[in-house]
Order: C-alpha cells, then structure tokens, then sequence
C-alpha cells in the first residue's frame, strides 16, 4: 500500500533520514520505534510533505512518485488520500470540534455541508466527543483535543494514517483515552503508520514494528517477534533501557 | 463666555458636523477600505513567499512609510495634475491616505499572520486543503483577530490625518473651522471645538472598536 525506497533528508548538510526503507501494507499497524533523533518524526513529515524530502521514492496505492520531485498536485491528492496525527494536535482554533472534523471534507474535498456534517457527527461519536461538537479547542483538555485531531484525520475515510507522537504531549491520566481510541481505530482495519514511545501501544495494538536508529529502519519486524527477539543489538539496548524504567 | 462667543460655537457646531459628516467620515472609510485590500495583498505576497511580489512589497512599504503623507498627498495631487491626471481633490486624498496607510496596516498584518503557530496551516493542508484554503480559512481568521486592536489604531489616526487633505482644497472639518476662524478670528475656541468634533469620531471609533473585539472574542485561544 504504501512503500518507502532510498528516501533521503538533510537539513544544513547535516543527514537527517539516510535512505529510509519502509513497506506497509493494508490495514497493517506499523509502529516506529527508536531513540531521539532517529529521524522518526522527520521521516512522517517527509511521507506527508510537510518536509521535502531530497530523494527517494515513494509506491501509494500503485503509483510511484519521485520524492525529489513532487509536483503540488500530486503532494495535494495524496494529501488527499491520508490523515495525519500531530504531536500538539494543531486543531485550527478558530473552529468548533465538529467545523475542525468538516473543513477538510466541504472546502478541500467539496462535500455538501449536511452530508459533511453527519459525517462529522459520526466521527466525533466515534470518539467519545459527540457532546463536544460546538466546543473551540481552548475548551478542550489534551486529550480531548487529540481525540478531535483523529476524528479529523479519520473523517475522509483515508487509506492510511500517520500519527506522530500523539500521546506524548499529554499528561499520562490522558494518554489512556487516546491509545484507546487508536487501539480501536487499528481493530477497525485502519492502516495507520505510528511514531510513538508508547511500548504498550506498540505491542498490543501494532502488528508491526519499524525499529529506526541514525536515519535508517534497521530493523522490521512484526511487533511481537520483536519485543521477544529482537535482532539488532541496537535494538536489544533500546529494549533492556525502556524496560528497566 | 460672552453671547458672541456662544453665537460663534453654536453656528460651528452645524458648519463643522456637516463637512464631518460629508467629507471627513466617508473619505475616512473610503481610504481605510483601500488600505485594507493594499495591506492584505502585500501582507499575502510575502507571507507566500511569492519571488518578485515580494520584493515590490518591501519597496512599497519603503517608499510609503519613508516619505511624509504631505508630500504624497501633494505628488498625487498637484504632481499627478501637471501631468495631465487631474484627480479630483476628493479622490487624491482617499488615494494618499489609502495607499499610505496601507503601508503601514500591511506590516500589522504580516507580523499576525507570522505569529500565527505554523502547525495551524501544516494542520490545514494535511487535511486536504490548499496552502491558499488553509490560510483563507483558518491562518488569516486568526491572524486578523490578532491584528484587529492595532488596526483600530490605525484607522483612529486616519481619521485624524484627514485634516491634512485641507492642504488640496478639500473642504472638510478642518477646512470649515479655518475659515470661521478667518472670518471671526476665534482661533482658540473654534479650533478647540473642531479638536471636540475629533475626538467624539474617535471615541466612536474606540467604542465600535471594543466591541468588535468582544465579538472575535467568542472563541479563545491559549
């Protein structure tokens, strides 16, 4: 569904993502995995064009793009076609919890404001917000706020998710709220693409991990072979420090 | 107060409410909305990045805020006029106000849209917006609530710089006290009574002001 090939980043000279490779496929939970400044978040960034990459390639539902040369129609359709998940939740914030999950689908996708809103609706339910549609984000906790941010990225039914580091900006009563509402998002069949230092999401609710050292996925692995064995010595330290905290 | 004296204020209280009403109010409006459009367009282009815009947007700025609005005002006015563009007087001031204002209303502008978070429009386009959709609908509504208190600044010295169209025949509030003055010699008291007539426009102003804010206050950041 979605596979990353050689891609490529450097800020001021400096190598950020040093040919990344990465395949997800449908309706996988991948989550990323890795110390700081691994290049997790810069990666999601990269695959949403938030950042350009410098080089690489990118397969999206059969169509492969050269990442060194994205043209804004196609960075917009494949926008289009996924929803991201910040680490601050950036809810726009002159706008109600049900127009943040209705703006992407009446101005950037044309549906009809009624059907727009039903859909918002729906969304927020899914959530647990439904009594939250008319609150602005200031009105909001954290963690209210970010389950409104994946109402919003799951509104337009996209092919894929990413979320980047969605809980931890959130005081720990309230990250419990978040995960449950991703957990339930990936049994839906949701593919979702996961920064996160959340191990307990990681093993419960993704199917695969991508474990991110210096720029690069050094290793891949289904999640659960991976807390077991992992293979990389890098890995195997990352582990044994998480566990002993 | 001798009865002259009183006879003098109450005759400039309707000479000088009427050419406030006629001309001082509607040039101020007409030349606030010009400085509004020039002010957005050339907070856009920079915030856009947009290569020659931007460039035009900062020479602009430069010439407009580092000549005296008098000698704009003369150059559109007088200047224009040898040239063959004769504007009428009434036109010539809403255009030097305008574009003179605009200037500095441009620089309120982009340092609103600039203090806008930017993960509000990376937030707009990861929802499928456009960069022009994500600013149109969620960076500028923020922005201008943010600009909105300095703009009032703005539009109160405005309405203050009109008296400097006097200088291009065009009779308006300070015009009329002139020439009462001229006609009664009552400098003090006329003067003072057209100061009174400034001072109630702006203290509307202020007060329209507030309450646009309360209204933009509606929802509230952190």
């Amino acid at each position: 569904m979605l596979e990353l090939q050689e891609l490529k980043k450097s800020f001021g000279g400096q190598p950020i993502l040093k040919g990344v490779d990465l395949s997800v496929e449908k309706g996988d939970v991948v989550a990323i995995l890795g110390p700081s400044g691994a290049g997790k978040t810069t990666l999601l960034r990269c695959v949403n064009f938030l950042e350009p990459a410098d080089s690489g390639h990118m397969t999206f539902d059969g169509v492969t793009y050269d990442l060194g040369h994205m043209s804004r129609r196609d960075i917009l359709a494949l926008r289009k076609k996924t929803g991201f998940v910040f680490q601050n939740y950036d809810l726009f914030r002159n706008k109600t919890a049900l127009q943040n999950v209705t703006e992407g689908l009446i101005t950037g996708r044309k549906m009809p404001r009624a059907q727009a809103e039903a859909l918002g609706m729906e969304m927020l339910e899914r959530v647990g917000l439904a009594d939250k549609a008319g609150s602005y984000p200031s009105q909001l906790s954290g963690g209210q706020q970010q389950r409104v941010a994946i109402a919003r990225a799951m509104a337009p039914q996209p092919q894929i998710i990413y979320f980047d580091e969605p809980t931890s900006a959130l005081d720990p009563e309230l990250t419990g709220e978040v995960l449950a509402v991703m957990r339930d998002l990936a049994q839906s069949g949701m593919t979702m693409l996961v920064v996160t230092h959340e191990l307990s999401f990681a093993k419960n609710a993704a199917n695969k991990v991508a474990f991110m050292e210096e720029g690069q996925v050094v290793e891949t692995a289904a999640a659960h072979s991976f807390f077991a064995q992992p293979q990389t010595d890098r890995a195997k330290e990352f582990l044994r420090i998480l566990n002993q905290t | 107060m001798t009865q002259r004296l009183l006879d003098i204020l109450a005759q400039g209280f309707t000479r000088i409410l009427i050419p406030g009403l006629t001309m001082t109010i509607p040039m101020t409006v007409l030349a606030f909305s010009l400085a509004m459009v020039v002010a957005l367009a050339i907070a856009l282009a920079q915030f856009a990045k947009l290569p020659v815009l931007t460039g035009f947007s900062r020479f602009y700025i430069w010439v407009f805020r580092g000549t005296p609005l008098l000698v704009q005002l003369f150059v559109i006015y007088y200047g224009l006029g040898q040239l063959g563009l004769k504007l009428p007087a009434f036109v010539a001031g809403v255009l030097a106000l305008g574009l003179n204002e605009g200037a500095y209303c441009a620089e309120t502008v982009r340092a609103a849209l600039e203090s806008v978070p930017v993960g509000q429009l990376e937030a707009g386009e990861c929802a499928g917006l456009t960069w022009w959709q994500s600013v149109r609908r969620v960076v500028l509504p923020q922005a201008m609530r943010t600009a909105f208190p300095p703009l009032g600044n703005s539009l109160i010295s405005m309405l203050k710089d009109t008296s400097l169209v006097s200088n291009i025949t065009v009779a308006e509030m300070f015009v009329a006290a002139q020439r009462m003055v001229s006609y009664y010699y009552e400098p003090f008291a006329i003067y003072l009574e057209v100061g009174v007539f400034y001072l109630f426009f702006s203290t509307l102003i202020t007060k329209l002001e507030r309450w646009g804010e309360k209204k933009l206050n509606a929802y509230e950041y952190k």
